[in-house]
């Protein structure tokens, strides 16, 4: 395991907080949170259900807004008053990978478009958007399913078609939500060894927030979550 | 990438059964606007027949379409010496029902005098009426055809001409014939009658009576003169070519027109309603597709793009049919149902705006999509 500690890190969240509705009815969804996460680094969000992690998850996503604390994603402070809706998707766009339970494919797209179709959001031409879709699926050992359309896909298949999706513009940050749930022991562990990969080559920020013990020993740490609170970071 | 084109690909028969389900009620609408303007057509279709400039009719009346009209049988011969008249005829109207091979068959009857102005204005086959009496040239909406011999009053008729086209402003096939056979089977009493009406000392009476008179003018000649000279004789009223078109076109089919005017305006509002339901729950069923593509960050227009240009062609492809299918089976309509381009183009246009507006329940549902949603199970 690595960790490019002493880099700046590519995510910082300082003592943020999240309250869902007031009074009698307010939630705490996260109270006083704070965590790094390095270039190179593959972190592992843990916590019971209701936890706060998919809140967590929202927040550095760019999706939810936190009540309280400070968001850092490499090095540019986010909610910090100067963000509107537009810049948050575009930082989206550019510096963040999402990964899924369930990969989300957009049905009605082969596996190249789906993932040519996040860089033709970010404004390249067709033709290169799927040229590079294309290098993307040989990286991930899925070239040849290139015209598959997702409901064809094996659900590892899937998946790396999903994680080719989320690398297309280069992300700085993946954030991944169980992105081992639905696969077996054999194609989980060869998912991590594929984000350990990238952490490594593209020193990109790996978050993912997991239930799935079997590749507990993948991760740089394991931040725990309860009640909304960070219990400890372990190595 | 057409994210509209790619997701209409994928569902490709889903989407081209709800287009045809549109595409029929578009059908509809169309239709009933065939049916207006088959309906005014008809209607003017007999006024302008005769091809004249000036209509005489009893003083008091609008006749002899809207309203009953009997004028003496020596009318046309005082206007045909009115100044700028180059020609008049008499012309009597009437519907009348008879058999023909034992169906019941509605017709509304012309008469005029051949040669003069008031008869059919193009014989598509056979010949004009030859003989005084008991000829007859008819429509070939009315399922006769040449040499056929109808039974009207206690005559029977052969038809030596065909006409296209020629209807009365309910639909009824027009038949013409001589004044004198016309004025025999509109006033003359049955025998029953007539043998009352000579017990009670009332005489056979007359059945030199029309209608109207139709008159031509020269070319100088104004239509409104030539009408107020008409009205001096106070037992006479009068009216221009365009006053009876108007008469027949506001009054004899506005009722009508007002029908179908509020008929074909629920249809259009059903119409953006299904089209709007139809969107709506297209954009429910991409609800995870949506929230999946604002997290990797596509902008509010690109979803906005793929809802609305799937809105336009859904409209596009269902008007398409609809016209398609409407102009298909138009002809076998019972009525004339008349497409007219500008028509099409209104509806067509109008069918672009509903679904431009009805997408925008839609559009609502998408923009309100919470790209968390995209995240867990």
């Amino acid at each position: 395991m690595q960790a490019a500690a002493g880099n700046r890190p590519l995510v910082r969240v300082a003592h943020v907080s999240k309250h869902f509705g007031a009074g009698e009815t307010r939630v705490d969804a996260l109270r006083d949170v704070s965590l790094e996460v390095q270039p190179g680094q593959v972190v592992a969000l843990l916590g019971p259900s209701g936890s706060g992690k998919t809140t967590l998850l929202n927040v550095i996503g760019c999706i939810t807004e936190p009540s309280s604390g400070r968001l850092e994603l490499d090095g540019e402070a986010v909610y910090d008053g100067r963000w509107l809706r537009g810049d948050l998707r575009k930082l989206r766009l550019e510096k963040i990978g999402f990964i899924f339970q369930f990969h989300n494919l957009l049905p009605f797209l082969s596996s190249t478009d789906n993932v040519a179709v996040v860089l033709s959001l970010a404004g390249l031409g067709t033709a290169a958007a799927r040229r590079r879709a294309v290098e993307l699926l040989d990286y991930l050992e899925v070239g040849h399913r290139r015209d598959a359309m997702p409901a064809k896909l094996s659900g590892g298949e899937a998946q790396r078609v999903a994680i080719a999706r989320a690398l297309a513009n280069r992300p700085r940050i993946i954030l991944a939500d169980e992105p081992t749930a639905a696969l077996d022991s054999e194609r989980a562990r060869i998912v991590m060894d594929l984000l350990r990969k990238l952490a490594t080559e593209q020193q990109a920020a790996i978050l993912a927030v997991t239930h799935d013990e079997k590749i507990f020993d993948r991760f740089d740490h394991i931040f725990h979550l309860r009640d909304g609170r960070l219990d400890n970071q372990e190595p | 990438m057409n994210l509209a084109y790619r997701d209409v690909r994928h569902n490709l028969g889903r989407f081209l059964l709800t287009c045809f389900g549109l595409s029929l009620l578009l059908g509809v609408v169309l239709s009933m606007i065939g049916i207006y303007r088959g309906l005014v057509e008809d209607a003017l279709t007999l006024v302008r027949t005769p091809a004249v400039d000036v209509w005489v009719v009893e003083s008091g009346t609008r006749g002899p379409f809207a309203e009953a009209s009997r004028i003496p049988g020596d009318t046309r011969e005082a206007i045909a010496r009115l100044t700028g008249v180059t020609e008049a005829g008499s012309v009597t109207y009437q519907s009348v029902e008879t058999l023909l091979m034992g169906t019941k068959l509605r017709l509304y009857v012309v008469g005029y005098e051949p040669g003069r102005p008031g008869g059919p204005d193009r014989i598509t086959a056979g010949r004009p009426i030859g003989r005084s009496h008991y000829e007859m040239v008819a429509d070939r909406r009315s399922g006769l055809a040449l040499g056929d011999r109808l039974p009207l009053g206690r005559n029977t008729f052969t038809v030596v001409g065909l006409t296209d086209g020629q209807v009365s402003s309910g639909g009824d096939p027009v038949v013409y014939l001589t004044l004198l056979d016309s004025q025999k089977l509109q006033f003359e009493l049955a025998p029953p009658a007539a043998r009352r009406e000579l017990a009670r000392g009332g005489g056979q009476g007359g059945t030199d009576t029309i209608n109207a008179v139709v008159a031509r003018l020269s070319p100088n000649a104004s239509p409104e003169n030539a009408a107020n000279a008409t009205r001096r004789w106070k037992h006479l009223s009068a009216m221009t070519q365009d006053g009876q078109e108007t008469i027949l076109t506001r009054s004899v089919v506005e009722r009508a027109r007002k029908q179908i005017g509020l008929f074909t305006t629920l249809l259009l509002i059903v119409s953006a309603v299904i089209i709007a339901l139809i969107l709506y729950t297209m954009t429910m069923d991409k609800i995870r597709e949506i929230a999946t593509l604002k997290l990797i960050g596509a902008a509010d227009r690109t979803i906005i793009g793929l809802i609305l240009q799937q809105a336009l062609a859904m409209g596009a492809i269902g008007f398409g049919f609809g016209a398609l299918l409407i102009t298909t089976v138009k002809d076998y309509f019972p009525r004339r149902v008349v497409l007219q381009p500008e028509d099409g183009l209104a509806l067509g246009a109008a069918v672009l705006v509903l679904c431009v507006l009805s997408s925008a329940l839609g559009v609502r549902l998408a923009l309100r999509v919470d790209p968390a949603n995209a995240l867990g199970g």
